[in-house]
């Protein structure tokens, strides 16, 4: 099988990986570059575990080629942390109980990384929306809302 | 000398240890385990329901490169695999061969037929699409009432008419007699859906063997490692459990369907001693659809009879089980004792009948899914109360509270061998229709009605029955196990303490619950305290967790434990104040002399002072650790109402669930937060069999609903924010007085939601519709409700 030589960039940290034409960047992620973080949960873009960020804009990694994302930033769930700091996401999913098993949590929160860099303070139905391709089977989703609500109140005290 | 402040912590909505490697990518879930070498396998999955393995041709794929092996059936079983065992007899039980890999029939779509280990996982499952199965086809059942007719096409030669069991509880005569003597008789047939977990992670298991030590250590998505490892070793592989180590890590959600033991996880164990190599296998999302076991689907026959008060006189139900292709561990357990022994609810019912038929079909197997059983009885009893209370003129809230048992009969007999513990039902009623509003709501209701609008309200009072004990009971009802837990608490030289619990987390957070526990119990910080779980090789033992079970019974094992480290520690304190042991007294992590606070020594320096062991008292040995099998003289049954408020488009048949209102009476509550928090999941999981979720067969036997797109597990956009609340009623049963949180909300809410519908649309003058009540349902009901009125 053809094989191609990619640069892309994780977290800041550029990474040349020799992949398959049908490589997925979910296996490049946890596979090549050991970065687990990054979950798979079906496969076909329904659940969202795989969710990261390319270039800034989420993306499910199982529905994406290694290939696509050559010459592309990447972020994902280990980036989140900056300088020993959580990210007020991760602070509210663990304040809030946004998590239990925290199979789905990494894509939740590039999802909802995402959703607050488009939308400062959103309300309970867009938060609904925005997380609605990313499935939790543990939460009811209750707590998820409380998590990102605590985040966009706590980013809107650093901005 | 002062007493330090120690802050309790049960009771307080401690945030959790675990979620830090959570929250930052760190947790260890079984594929993210990685060794050098690893191979991975692939099934080759039969694509029928029912045929005769004609020939199986494996060559092209044993030609494709990096393929290591290829296996079947037969070489599985002549390699001395034996048949995976159930764990739960019942008289006359008729238990066919459950083999790994099929050795010469196929009974279900997705069973495997054969396994391809390859270098890559991509390369092992491009080379089992080149793996050559010819079939005979055989005539295929999927429906449990239809396997039982004569001339049903048969699963098992060795179960005549397709039946593993007939069981039966309660009293068939008294039953008989009280119905005939019923002022009133409800009739209804009911059908619960059938079922699929969906935990977010798919199961995985990856095995390696070290030739030097000949150990065989297994990785797998696990609710219950020592299980797994007892009847792997001891019944199906004849591994020795010194030389086999079963890891169950960071666990992505299970519900039930990672109890058992699984076709792949044996074959994978058996592959990588076999070959030499790890070996490793992550189910796809498409094969958890046909190999997770599934939960639910059954069809009851109901007759509820009522005196002329409204006082409920008998209940006689009978069930057709669908118990799917084979016996799953636990499967007969499930539609018996976990189903027919709660079909008391919460209600003072004089006389109860249930039987039950468990039937093989050419499905899936069924076993346990969250509340097992239990929901299958709510159900029951919660959809005929409310048909019930139309059919008699009652108000449905009114209805249940004639017939509540009152907190004057506890612990309380019921008609079906359980004893409940403690309740106090009326309470949570009441609180439940205070937050709804109960009153208001009825006059929005007819207010809405008359403008086209319909909106609907649903109760459902529930029990639930947690940690299912004790041992010797359940021994004589057919539990092939015991149903205990073990705790090993380990106070280290420096009083750091290590807990070694036999229960298993798998997003319940026992490391924070368990911590919250020994922190208090032993006057530390948390900090202090690791709890250890999920690990053969440095646990004793353990029985796992399901049922609802870890609080009650494997937090009770640790709490004894931790009393056997304060009377060890107080003996050996006393030894070094030179007074006498009940002069002792422990609190806030410090032993001193009573009425000399002054004179005390810390747990750390007790702890050091007997692995010094330099100054011992007489009788005692070094070290402080302790370990402990709790095995509680009965289940807990916590209860609670719930409460469903929803409108239905009538035009397009979509309900919208508007209010979901939760009282709930877990008995004491360790950590708050996390009780919420398996409520809320609970009842997102139980809202969405009632409106999106069906494991669906077609004729042939293919499951119809195999995808995400397919299969409605609920979305974020789907659900409101849930309105929960609490009574409180400890339970007698086990010192620590909680009950268990786990599977309430599942209980509940299906019935709530159901009769939230069916209450929306009675100006329909629809009484009934089964689940899921998805758009095309209530649309076509809806129609056929005004074509009806037109003519």
């Amino acid at each position: 099988m053809a094989t191609h030589d990619i640069r892309v960039t994780v977290n800041g940290t550029a990474y040349d990986a020799q992949v398959e034409s049908r490589l997925l960047l979910v296996h490049l992620l946890r596979d090549q570059l050991r970065l687990t973080g990054t979950h798979i949960g079906c496969d076909t873009t329904h659940c969202g575990a795989c969710t990261v960020l390319l270039d800034g804009q989420p993306v499910k990694s199982c529905t994406v080629l290694a290939v696509q994302a050559d010459g592309r930033q990447i972020s994902t769930v280990e980036g989140l942390e900056k300088d020993g700091k959580l990210h007020p996401l991760q602070e509210g999913f663990w304040e809030k109980h946004g998590l239990q098993c925290g199979y789905c949590t990494p894509g939740m929160l590039m999802t909802t990384c995402a959703l607050l860099t488009r939308s400062k303070n959103p309300s309970e139905a867009e938060i609904r929306e925005a997380i609605s391709g990313n499935l939790c089977r543990c939460t009811g989703y209750n707590n998820i809302v409380k998590a990102v609500q605590f985040a966009a109140e706590r980013l809107g005290k650093e901005a | 000398m002062a007493t330090a402040t120690v802050e309790r912590l049960i009771g307080k909505a401690v945030r959790r240890r675990e979620d830090l490697r959570f929250i930052t990518g760190r947790g260890t879930f079984t594929d993210d385990v990685k060794l050098p070498g690893t191979h991975h396998a692939a099934f080759v999955r039969s694509s029928l329901a029912h045929g005769r393995i004609v020939n199986i041709d494996a060559s092209r794929a044993m030609a494709h490169s990096g393929v290591r092996a290829v296996f079947t059936g037969k070489d599985l079983a002549d390699g001395g695999v034996n048949p995976i065992p159930v764990g739960w007899l019942l008289p006359g039980l008729k238990t066919p061969d459950f083999r790994a890999i099929a050795v010469d029939r196929v009974r279900h779509v997705g069973e495997a037929v054969a396994v391809v280990v390859a270098e890559t996982a991509a390369i092992a499952r491009d080379a089992a699409e080149l793996v050559q199965v010819d079939y005979e086809e055989l005539p295929v059942v999927v429906d449990a009432v239809a396997a039982l007719r004569p001339g049903a096409p048969q699963v098992h030669a060795s179960a005549p008419d397709n039946r593993s069991f007939h069981w039966e509880i309660g009293d068939r005569a008294r039953t008989e007699s009280a119905l005939r003597g019923a002022a009133k008789v409800v009739r209804t047939r009911l059908i619960n859906q059938r079922l699929i977990a969906n935990a977010i992670e798919p199961r995985a298991s990856l095995a390696s063997y070290h030739p030097g030590t000949d150990e065989l250590t297994l990785w797998v998505t696990s609710q219950n490692p020592h299980v797994h490892r007892l009847i792997m070793g001891a019944f199906v592989l004849g591994l020795p459990e010194h030389s086999f180590r079963v890891i169950a890590p960071d666990v992505g959600g299970a519900f039930g369907s990672k109890i058992f033991i699984y076709p792949e996880e044996v074959a994978v164990a058996w592959l990588a001693r076999k070959l030499g190599v790890p070996v490793k296998w992550t189910a796809q999302r498409s094969e958890s659809f046909v190999t997770d076991m599934q939960g639910r689907d059954h069809v009851s026959e109901v007759e509820m009879g009522f005196d002329a008060g409204g006082k409920l006189a008998g209940l006689r139900v009978k069930t057709v089980a669908n118990l799917g292709a084979y016996l799953s561990l636990f499967a007969p357990c499930v539609p018996t004792y976990l189903y027919g022994t709660l079909l008391n609810g919460l209600y003072d019912i004089p006389a109860i009948h249930c039987e039950v038929d468990g039937v093989f079909t050419n499905t899936v197997p069924v076993d346990a899914y969250r509340g097992a059983g239990r929901p299958e009885a709510c159900y029951v009893l919660e959809r005929t109360m409310d048909i019930a209370s139309r059919e008699l003129g009652l108000d449905p809230a009114e209805l249940r509270k004639r017939n509540l048992i009152s907190k004057e009969r506890f612990p309380f007999q019921t008609q079906v061998a359980l004893t409940y513990d403690s309740g106090n039902y009326a309470p949570a009623l009441a609180r439940a229709l205070q937050m709804v509003d109960y009153e208001r709501f009825r006059a929005e209701q007819t207010e809405a009605r008359k403008k086209g609008r319909y909106l609907g309200l649903g109760l459902s009072c529930y029990i639930e029955a947690c940690g299912l004990a004790p041992s010797q009971v359940v021994g004589s009802l057919g539990a092939q196990a015991g149903l205990y837990e073990s705790a090993t608490v380990r106070v280290h030289p420096t009083g750091k303490v290590t807990v070694l619990t036999g229960s298993h987390s798998h997003g319940q957070g026992h490391e924070t619950t368990f911590s919250q526990l020994v922190a208090d119990t032993l006057g530390i910080p948390m900090t202090d305290v690791d709890i250890v779980h999920g690990d053969t090789g440095r646990i004793p033992f353990g029985m796992g967790t399901y049922g609802s079970r870890s609080g009650a019974v494997g937090g009770t094992a640790i709490h004894m434990s931790l009393q056997k480290i304060i009377d060890k520690g107080r003996a050996l304190a006393a030894h070094l104040l030179e007074a006498a042991p009940d002069d002792v007294e422990f609190k806030a992590g410090r032993f001193s002399v009573k009425g000399s606070p002054d004179r005390g020594k810390t747990l750390a320096e007790v702890s050091l002072a007997a692995y010094l062991a330099h100054k011992m008292p007489a009788g005692h040995e070094p070290g402080l650790e302790m370990t402990s099998f709790y095995d509680p003289s009965n289940f807990t049954f916590p209860f609670g109402t719930h409460i469903a408020v929803v409108e239905v488009d009538v035009e397009t048949g979509r309900t919208a669930l508007l209010r979901y209102v939760a009282v709930d009476d877990v008995g004491n509550v360790i950590n708050p937060m996390i009780v919420d928090g398996q409520l809320h999941g609970g009842i997102a999981q139980g809202v969405a069999q009632a409106l999106w979720e069906w494991a669906s067969y077609d004729e042939a036997g293919q499951l119809t609903t195999g995808s995400l797109m397919d299969y409605g597990v609920p979305r974020a956009d789907q659900l409101p924010s849930f309105e929960t609340d609490r009574t409180v009623t400890p339970s007698p049963v086990n010192p620590l007085g909680v009950k268990g949180a786990g599977e309430a909300g599942t209980i509940a809410s299906t019935p709530a939601v159901a009769n939230a519908v069916i209450d929306a649309l009675s100006p329909f003058g629809i009484t009934h519709l089964d689940l899921p009540l998805s758009p095309q349902r209530v649309w076509k009901a809806v129609q056929a409700a005004r074509g009806g009125e037109r003519r």
